[in-house]
């Protein structure tokens, strides 16, 4: 069930400025694929091209191409609610709904879409919390306020809530970057497990992260200062970090860079 | 390098700080005193007539002179008035709001909208009441009811719960909005299942005061409910009494039996925005979610 994406010339603007510049790429289905590269080089903004969170900005826009199995997530007809139901996401900072408890955060995606059935969502809920590493945690506290959860607790229940709705495809912006070692540590194992099942995209300022969950790694830079962000190359995560085939890349892992 | 100074603030600032504090209480002390003398006035002198008969009888044969009598008329055309109104500005209110936040994104409708809301919070209340009393009285030709007085209410209220809304919708974290799309949840479901249970408490709050502000109104009914001594329980046939309207009535007459009735009547009006007040609050606190 986990999909290929291939992009292919895909520019983001915000307004009239160019944040990224022409992009193509695979990813490949059942792996984890990392987007590295410095602040503001357009790693988040590609992600959320992905699954048209882009747009949801006022004034932003993209040109070009994203097929997830052939299909073109920017054709005429294609509704982004849907490309959303089957691409998910998972942000920087841990964002559980407030009003509403743990078991209601893992089933609001459901639940806003009309499954309905209270068994079904039972069910539903102990897997994707199991899914999500968190299930041992909070069975005895279904009722309790999502947010009342630590950091790292919030960002695996937002994981179980994005996991319930079955996408074929999930992208973390950032995952870890709010969360202590230990909570990372749950977070990384819990990416080694969800592979079998998803294609997963990840961005990550922490090149040590890329390097231990990554199947595949993508360096971004700056074109120039004040440029758009481009994809500088895209490759095998040991060779990126060993042999890479770009001199920025390697002045950028090795800390030369800047 | 000199030795570090870890002496505290000099003595000018301190005596500086002592004055400002001094001020802020007289400040403090100063604006509680209308407050308290209000609350104490009208609770000492409506406590005369808060007895039984004054909310279960109306002040139908009862003349300026006579003892007895009470504001259940008035009673039952405040909460129909006001509640009418609730009915029709709260729901207007709010949807604007959300048309504002959610899906005006700052363009040309939007700032016409937002334009006219600000207009609209200064219209006097006297021209509220006669703006309907113009075009439902005269241009349509409907006699004086409680209904009218809540369409002039109604106007009054529109723009404050537009505002007190568009707040806090504004206060509504975007990473919500987001974590919900990204669910893949359209925008109406994430609106009425995220935006606005998150926001409820406040909006509500500022309902309530809403709420609280039309009820004191006197001038908007007066050409629009007119005044009834009888009870009318249909505020769609016949002029209504209200109770602003009741303290007004009775105030202005010489004899001090009626003059203690305004004053219960006041007391009436002070204690049923408190209890709303507290309703609001209590609806605030169930809503959250158990505690943790």
């Amino acid at each position: 069930m986990a999909k290929r994406i291939e992009v292919s010339g895909l520019n983001a603007y915000y307004g009239k400025t160019r944040a990224i510049e022409d992009i193509s790429m695979t990813i490949e289905p059942r792996s984890v694929t990392a987007f590295i590269g410095p602040s503001g080089c357009g790693k988040s903004t590609f992600l959320r091209t992905l699954n048209r969170m882009h747009e949801v900005i006022p004034s932003a826009r993209v040109e070009g191409k994203v097929l997830l199995d052939e299909v073109d997530l920017y054709g005429a007809g294609v509704d982004p609610v849907a490309v959303r139901r089957v691409i998910g996401m998972v942000f920087q900072r841990p964002n559980p709904f407030p009003t509403m408890s743990i078991y209601e955060n893992v089933v609001a995606g459901l639940k806003l879409n009309g499954v309905r059935r209270k068994g079904q969502l039972d069910e539903i809920v102990e897997k994707s919390l199991r899914g999500a590493n968190l299930w041992n945690e909070v069975k005895d506290r279904l009722g309790r306020p999502g947010a009342g959860l630590s950091g790292g607790q919030q960002q695996r229940l937002c994981i179980a809530r994005a996991i319930a709705v079955e996408p074929q495809v999930l992208l973390m912006d950032e995952p870890c970057s709010a969360l202590d070692p230990i909570s990372t540590l749950a977070i990384e194992d819990l990416i080694a497990n969800l592979k079998d099942q998803y294609t997963i995209v990840i961005v990550t300022h922490n090149m040590q992260q890329a390097a231990r969950v990554s199947d595949r790694t993508a360096f971004f830079n700056l074109a120039g200062p004040g440029k758009p962000g481009r994809m500088v190359e895209i490759d095998e995560t040991n060779k990126i970090f060993t042999n890479p085939g770009e001199k920025a890349t390697e002045d950028y892992i090795t800390g030369r860079f800047g | 390098m000199s030795a570090i100074d870890l002496s505290g603030p000099s003595a000018a600032r301190k005596i500086k700080d002592k004055v400002a504090l001094v001020l802020v209480c007289v400040a403090f002390a100063l604006a509680l005193i209308p407050l308290v003398t209000v609350l104490w006035t009208v609770v000492k002198n409506g406590l005369k007539r808060f007895d039984v008969e004054f909310f279960t009888h109306s002040m139908n044969a009862i003349g300026g002179r006579d003892a007895g009598g009470g504001a259940y008329h008035a009673i039952i055309g405040t909460i129909e008035q006001v509640g009418l109104a609730s009915v029709i500005a709260i729901p207007i209110g709010v949807l604007t709001a959300v048309y504002l936040v959610e899906y005006g994104g700052g363009g040309r409708l939007a700032r016409v909208v937002t334009f006219f809301v600000d207009v609209m919070t200064g219209v006097p209340s006297i021209v509220a009441g006669l703006f309907i009393f113009a075009f439902w009285l005269k241009l349509l030709g409907f006699e004086y009811m409680g209904f009218a007085g809540s369409m002039s209410l109604s106007i009054l209220m529109m723009p404050t719960v537009v505002r007190a809304a568009e707040e806090m919708l504004k206060l509504v974290p975007n990473d919500l909005r987001e974590a919900s799309f990204a669910l893949g949840v359209p925008r109406w479901r994430t609106i009425c299942f995220v935006v606005l249970p998150t926001a409820f408490t406040g909006i509500i709050t500022g309902v309530m005061l809403a709420v609280a502000r039309v009820m004191g109104e006197t001038a908007p009914l007066l050409v629009t409910v007119f005044v009834t001594t009888a009870i009318n329980n249909d505020p769609f046939k016949g002029p209504q009494m209200s109770l602003p309207l009741f303290i007004w009535d009775q105030a202005q007459l010489p004899q001090q039996v009626a003059i203690d009735r305004a004053w219960t009547g006041a007391l009436t009006l002070i204690l049923f925005i408190m209890l709303l007040n507290l309703a609001a609050r209590l609806i605030a606190r169930l809503r959250k979610p158990v505690s943790r």
